[in-house]
């Protein structure tokens, strides 16, 4: 248990750089710069004129759909990575099983193909 | 196993501050930005304690696909959030005040008994000299086939669901049709005519 | 392990199959010509998949490495919650074509919910219990929102879907503390290393983990304290899904907390009884009061399921074998009242628009005499009024209750249900003595009189022939109650 975790000390050193670098890099900023905040500094810039309104714009509810397919079928792939590395020793039944997982999602993508759904109209 | 107790209060301590501030941040995109904070650190532990496959998926799945997912619904949603945090600070001391009753009812009914440091035989998450990912391999497809495939149908049902509720057709907009555009002859569209010089056509 | 076990889940292989064929073959479809074609052929499919369920038999057999069981209270649930689901996917088809949002996936999701609750009902590990809790949930979710151009159907679909995602982590939660602390997630082995004498006590980590699973189950249930999601969902979600969603999903669920609170757990009836005749009570007391006031219709139906589930709780906390016959007797009557009552509201349409509220009933008796008679019969048994069979429900119930010592529990049944009986029977006086309202409109629809002809026959006749019912609910209580 001791050797697994000590593989991962690089990225516990990695990760505490990054967050020291990160805290010194604003800290310099906040510290070394002039702060004189006002009112119209902090506003959002728009070429010159008053903004007209929030920059918040609605999304279209077809980014959702393509994002929760993304999902879907990333979930699909990353049952894929223990299968590939144990396919050897899990036998016929491990390799039908996952090929009766992948016929049923095809349906679903098949469903997903013939609706329209990966149209971007 | 010192510094390991340490790396986990720390994961576990900005996981949980992390957690508080995914509803207590006013900006609703910065609530989902903790929460990806929450999802790396909770990765941190999943590794912490030896699953590595479910840990790496956490951060593949969780921040690379479904933080993003909620950052389409916050950014689709187009309404007032501070109008909608209003009840917030209204209802907090009385949701305080519950829950702070709760806890000191847990604590008095569960402190009287004494709750044991380990758990019951606890499993390896790998056997020795085999990684994380075989390991999981190895039981996922044959022994728990049946949960393994019962994963597939619910995946399948999202797919089904997702579609069914969101997908909507624009009669108006064009759409990409191939065999249409490859069948399409010159002489449907086209007409090809003498030009006189000076005169029309 | 070498080979799969299939044999005892041939049912579910066969739904599981044909739902997602047919899925396939919808997508090929024009959509109209699929919409029309799908609703029946899922009914057949559902009624082949009991008869698949009935000829499995009752013996009680392990597939998957035991992490399914089949046997007889498997099987009787089973039977009647396919029975019930193809009822309402059967009425559903006019409803949404009337208001122009048939859709061929709402008898597929149906299919794929169905598949679920047998999961459920046949759950051997708290992992399956997950999954096919997850199973059964997300089809209804989507189904409760499926008309999506309605603002009232989308909240009543989200509401159910934040509630029921809370549920699941509830769920979740208490399997993975019972899991922890007992290491094991066969249900067999959990009731092997902490049954008999001098056996090991049930850790606290688990008994707490055990809380947690009986307040999901009760989150599904509609069970106070976990009802506020009802209400608002029955209203809010078309007609024919709620129908759907108030009679075999219960099922399912009442099965599956019979099967964990009696098998891994069934040496510690004294630590969740508590908790379930708490539950009892509040679900008895709420929906018999808050019903009164309510003047739709379908919010009184939420209202009346959370009385119900909370005399089926009764029988419950009874914790022997009469406790689970009677539960299974009481959701097995309770799934047909319902199903025929909802099929009744389904025939409310006035000038080509439903209608639900309570008055709109005002007179039906002297402008539509037999669907008058039908609701009644309905409204008279979901009292509890005898000779009927909600009468006979709430008998066995409150019998068992009694026989284990929880008279006062019975005494407090019995009280709310006079005090429901107003309300039941406050709609038959609208029928019968109240100045007749504009008549509802003619519908041609033989699948609704069907159901609703037949389930107000069943709550009729039961008196005369309930051996079948009453010997199959024994036969299934026995095998989870040894004695």
């Amino acid at each position: 248990m001791a050797d697994y975790l000590a593989e991962y000390l690089p990225v516990l050193i990695f990760l505490a750089i990054a967050i020291a670098l990160a805290a010194m890099i604003v800290m310099a900023s906040w510290m070394i710069a002039p702060q004189h905040p006002e009112r119209e500094k902090l506003s959002a810039y728009e070429c010159g004129f008053e903004p007209f309104d929030d920059a918040r714009g609605r999304f279209d509810v077809r980014f959702y759909l393509v994002a929760i397919l993304f999902i879907v079928f990333d979930l699909e792939v990353a049952f894929l990575f223990p299968w590939a590395v144990a396919l050897g020793e899990i036998g016929v039944l491990g390799f039908w099983s996952m090929m009766l997982f992948l016929a049923v999602l095809t349906v679903g993508f098949v469903y997903e193909w013939r609706k329209g759904a990966l149209e971007w109209e | 196993m010192t510094a390991a107790l340490f790396v986990f209060y720390l994961l576990a301590f900005v996981t949980v501050a992390a957690a508080v501030m995914v509803i207590a941040a006013r900006n609703p995109v910065h609530a989902v930005l903790f929460l990806i904070l929450a999802f790396f650190n909770s990765a941190g532990l999943l590794i912490l304690v030896g699953a590595e496959l479910v840990g790496m998926l956490l951060i593949v799945v969780y921040v690379g696909a479904v933080a993003v997912l909620f950052l389409f619904v916050v950014m689709m949603l187009d309404i007032n959030f501070v109008q909608l945090r209003e009840g917030f600070l209204q209802y907090l001391p009385v949701g305080a005040l519950v829950g702070l009753v709760l806890l000191v009812e847990l604590i008095m009914v569960l402190g009287t008994r004494v709750v044991p440091t380990t758990a019951a035989a606890m499993p390896r998450a790998a056997p020795e000299g085999v990684t994380n990912a075989e390991a999981l391999g190895r039981l996922l497809y044959t022994d728990y086939f049946y949960l393994f495939q019962a994963a597939g149908v619910v995946l399948l049902v999202a797919i089904v669901g997702a579609i069914t509720l969101t997908l909507r057709h624009r009669p108006d907009a064009r759409r990409q049709d191939i065999a249409a555009q490859v069948r399409r002859r010159p002489q449907d569209t086209l007409e090809v005519r003498k030009v006189r010089p000076r005169s029309g056509i | 392990m070498t080979g799969l076990v299939v044999g005892p889940a041939v049912p579910e292989a066969f739904l599981f199959l044909v739902a997602t064929l047919l899925l396939g073959v919808g997508a090929f479809l024009p959509e109209r010509r699929a919409a029309e074609v799908m609703t029946p052929v899922a009914v057949i499919v559902l009624l082949v998949t009991a008869m698949l369920v009935m000829a499995v038999g009752p013996g009680r057999a392990f597939a998957f490495g035991g992490h399914f069981v089949h046997d007889g209270f498997a099987a009787f649930l089973k039977v009647v919650a396919l029975v019930v689901a193809a009822g309402a996917v059967l009425v559903a088809p006019g409803w949404f074509a009337d208001e122009r949002t048939a859709r061929f996936e709402y008898p597929i999701l149906a299919l794929f919910s169905a598949l679920g609750m047998l999961m459920m009902v046949s759950a051997n590990s708290l992992l399956a219990l997950y999954m096919a809790v997850e199973l059964h949930s997300l089809p209804l979710y989507v189904m409760a929102a499926i008309k999506r151009d309605s603002l009232r159907a989308s909240e009543a679909g989200l509401k159910y879907f934040v509630l029921g995602a809370l549920a699941s982590g509830l769920l979740l939660y208490g399997a993975s503390l019972v899991y922890g602390f007992t290491g094991t997630l066969m249900f067999d082995e959990l009731a092997r290393a902490h049954a008999g004498a001098g056996a090991a006590p049930l850790p606290l980590g688990a008994l707490v983990g055990l809380i947690f699973l009986v307040a999901g189950f009760a989150f599904k249930l509609a069970a106070v304290p976990f009802h506020m999601w009802t209400p608002d969902v029955y209203e809010g979600a078309p007609t024919p899904v709620v129908a759907f969603v108030a009679a075999a999903p219960k099922l399912a669920a009442v099965g599956l907390a019979l099967r964990v609170l009696h098998e891994p757990f069934g040496a510690f009836a004294d630590e969740w009884r508590q908790v379930i005749v708490l539950v009892a009570l509040g679900s008895m007391i709420l929906g018999a009061f808050a019903a009164i006031g309510q003047t739709n219709l379908k919010r009184l139906m939420a209202y009346s399921t959370i009385g119900h589930v909370g005399y089926a709780f009764v029988g419950l906390a009874a914790g022997t074998a009469t406790g689970v016959q009677g539960v299974l007797v009481y959701m097995a009557i309770y799934a047909v009242m319902t199903l025929g009552t909802f099929a009744c509201i389904l025939m409310m349409r006035r000038q080509g628009r439903y209608v639900e509220a309570i008055d709109d009933l005002a007179g039906l008796s002297r402008t539509d005499p037999l669907m008058a008679l039908a609701l009644a019969l309905l409204m008279f048994s979901l009292a509890g009024i005898p000779p009927l069979a909600g009468f006979f429900a709430k008998l066995y119930v409150f019998l068992a209750a009694v026989e284990a010592g929880l008279v006062w529990l019975a005494v407090v049944g019995v009280l709310t249900s006079v005090v429901g009986a107003f309300y039941y029977l406050r709609i038959v006086k609208l029928m019968y003595f109240d100045e007749p309202a504009e008549a509802f409109d003619r519908l041609r629809r033989p699948e609704l009189q069907l159901v609703a002809a037949a389930s107000a026959a069943f709550v009729a006749l039961f008196l005369l022939w309930p051996t079948p019912l009453l010997s199959a609910a024994e036969a299934a209580a026995r095998v989870l109650v040894g004695s």
